[in-house]
């Protein structure tokens, strides 16, 4: 769908924007030390730290991509929401009250204290940094997803406005401006998605059942790079056209035209004794090298759009294959067992004076991200059943949920999601600069840096990093964001759990069970990945079954085998922990 | 704000039985909660169809689990804090 971006909008973006920088601005003048660059010297107040917690996680994935998942294909979607809010309790209960009191500014810090060694520094800001770009990656799609009916540019464009404008932030200010940027967003964020569910309910359902509605749509893209939609040429103009916005319920129960105003649980009873049009897409390649893609209609009954198994990451789940039970399985371990072991989240456990506020701000955190979990199911099925959906990116459904509401609601919502993505990437690139500064150049080249050159190198890194994340954003703008979260996820769960959970409950655990456990966690299912039959298929253009591996997602592989070998390498290794 | 006054902190004061029993709480709760979510997912991977069956309330488990995983964590969370203690004994 073109875009039709409206002046109010775009104030109200800008508006956002400049507020977001000048805090940034102002709170960043008083970063002088390491410390305060990297933890906000540790004073962070626990109730802003845990909404910060929400700001953080609350990002490109949760909002577009989970909407998104579950406007195009119900409920599945929403087992990213269980998922991601269920390894809130991994950190919680098992990995933020002992990590709090191992580390000083990174997740190697915390790893090492016991031993000292270069090995295990190396190894953990390696794997900080892989874990770090891939979650990246998501983030910048987000961005540029955002920007695109906003501001009318394309998707590169609005990348490099969110590369630029982060880089900005984190080299002028670091953790201090970027929790308390996240606490504004964290909690905008969550306001903005309960009014907006608001909205859905008290506008209820409308059935269309015209013969418009249920036409197919085809997007053809010539060799030569023009793209026709529906047989004519894509445009506004005279002779062009562009594709129908979709998403409508077809039959509502005992043949109603309308509902009018529903409480929750009506919305969802009668959801699901409805009929609602999802929508299949086929791309076909011919000799010429046009693509021709084709999206069906397909009625679907309600009851089926909220049970699992409609989504292609999932749809295995109701027949009988076990690889693809295995591969769900695997999917939702990796959820769970990922948010404790993600960088960005375990630094904000260095922002909190001691061990209870840590805990406290986690148990902030998860009624707010809880919260806004809740709320995604019906922002979801709103969009699948509002009437604005863009048929060809699933990334655009909340954003266009808003804008059926809407100029202002859509300005404020696009506004609030473009600078949460802003804030997670600069929550980001600040863990992944600590991770070079601190562990790289300070740890495991055993460099002597002062305060200054620390700050200094660090936010030279930051630009660096930024830089590799607008690239690769640019790389993966098709891919569903939350699909891309799954695989910085798997990483981050198999190369990092393993060590801290043994480390903190293990007593024979040694520096070299620590080293083979990240090395082998972070290879394996980086390896998994890139092999995998999702990777084939959305990637390289390769048909999924020629894929070496039976499943795609590798969780429940790799995560034992990491805690396997460090179990082995310890046992077999002499030196012990002290 | 203090949130902006960077001096260095002092380090916690170390209590290593309140520490040991606070782990013990964690790790109770963990495997409480972790059960419920193996639970859920082994259902919806082995036998999707308990997922379809409507709950009085017009709900179905699967919408009603979600929920309540949800619900749950955030319950647990509090608990969690309540049963904790600091170093040197008192409540949170």
């Amino acid at each position: 769908m073109i875009p039709e971006p409206s002046t109010l909008a775009v104030a109200v973006f800008l508006s956002f924007v400049a507020v977001t920088l000048a805090l940034s601005f102002y709170l960043g003048r008083k970063t002088r030390s390491a410390a305060s660059y990297y933890t906000a010297g540790g004073g962070v107040p626990w109730f802003v730290n845990g909404v910060a917690f929400a700001g953080d996680y609350l990002s490109a994935a949760s909002f577009l991509g989970i909407c998104g998942m579950i406007a195009f294909f119900g409920y599945d979607g929403f087992l990213y929401s269980i998922g991601f809010l269920a390894g809130w309790v991994v950190a919680l209960l098992v990995i933020a009250e002992p990590l709090k009191r191992l580390g000083k500014y990174t997740f190697a810090d915390a790893l090492d204290k016991a031993f000292n060694s270069r090995g295990i520094k190396l190894a953990a800001a390696i794997s900080t940094l892989v874990v770090s770009v891939f979650y990246l990656i998501p983030q910048m799609v987000g961005a540029g997803v955002l920007i695109r009916p906003l501001l009318g540019f394309p998707h590169w464009a609005g990348v490099c406005i969110v590369g630029a404008v982060v880089t900005l932030i984190v080299a002028t200010a670091g953790m201090a401006s970027t929790t308390w940027v996240q606490f504004i967003k964290g909690g905008l964020l969550v306001i903005f998605a309960a009014g907006l569910t608001v909205l859905i309910l008290q506008r209820g359902f409308k059935a269309d059942a015209s013969a418009e509605s249920l036409k197919p749509q085809t997007v053809t893209i010539r060799p030569d790079g023009t793209k026709l939609v529906n047989g004519l040429p894509q445009g506004k103009g005279e002779g062009e056209t562009d594709l129908r916005p979709v998403g409508h319920i077809s039959k509502l129960p005992h043949g109603a035209s309308e509902t009018g105003p529903l409480n929750p649980v009506e919305f969802l009873g009668t959801l699901r004794d409805s009929e609602v049009v999802l929508w299949t897409a086929q791309t076909v390649t011919a000799k010429d090298g046009t693509k021709t893609t084709t999206y069906t209609p397909k009625p679907t009954s309600g009851a089926d759009v909220l049970r699992p198994g409609n989504s292609p990451t999932y749809t295995g789940i109701q027949g009988d294959s076990i690889p693809a039970k295995l591969n769900f399985v695997s999917l939702m371990l990796a959820l769970f067992c990922g948010t404790a072991s993600l960088p960005h989240i375990l630094i904000r456990y260095y922002t909190v004076k001691d061990a209870a506020a840590a805990r406290k701000s986690t148990v902030v955190g998860i009624a707010t991200i809880g919260g806004f979990y809740i709320l995604t199911l019906f922002l979801g099925l709103g969009a699948m059943t509002g009437g604005n959906l863009d048929v060809t990116n699933s990334n655009m459904a909340a954003p266009l949920l808003a804008k059926s509401f809407g100029t202002l609601p859509f300005a404020l919502i696009s506004a609030v999601a473009f600078t949460t993505v802003l804030g997670t990437v600069s929550g980001l690139i600040v863990a992944a600069s600590g991770a070079i500064v601190h562990d790289l150049l300070g740890g495991t080249l055993k460099m002597t840096l002062t305060d200054s050159a620390k700050v200094r190198i660090g936010k030279l890194s930051s630009v660096g990093v930024g830089l590799i994340a607008v690239l690769l954003g640019i790389v993966f703008e098709k891919m569903n964001v939350n699909f891309l979260v799954g695989w910085a996820f798997s990483i981050a769960a198999s190369a990092n759990l393993p060590a801290l959970v043994m480390l903190l409950f293990w007593k024979r655990t040694t520096a070299n069970g620590i080293i083979a456990s990240i090395v082998v966690g972070m290879l394996t299912s980086l390896a998994w990945i890139l092999l995998s039959g999702d990777t084939f298929r959305d990637v390289y253009g390769m048909a999924p079954e020629q894929s070496p591996v039976p499943f795609s997602q590798p969780g429940i592989v790799t995560i034992p085998l990491s805690f396997a070998v460090l179990v082995g390498v310890s046992l077999v290794g002499k030196k012990k922990a002290t | 704000m203090p949130a902006l006054d960077h001096a260095p902190l002092p380090e916690e004061p170390r209590d290593p039985g309140t520490e040991r029993r606070n782990a013990r709480v964690g790790l109770i709760l963990f495997a409480v909660y972790s059960s419920f979510y193996a639970a859920f997912v082994l259902v919806n991977a082995f036998a999707p169809s308990i997922m379809d069956t409507v709950l009085p309330g017009e709900l179905n488990v699967a919408v009603v689990a979600g929920f309540l995983l949800i619900l749950g964590a955030a319950v647990l969370a509090v608990v969690y804090a309540r049963l904790c203690r600091k170093p040197q004994g008192g409540g949170v």
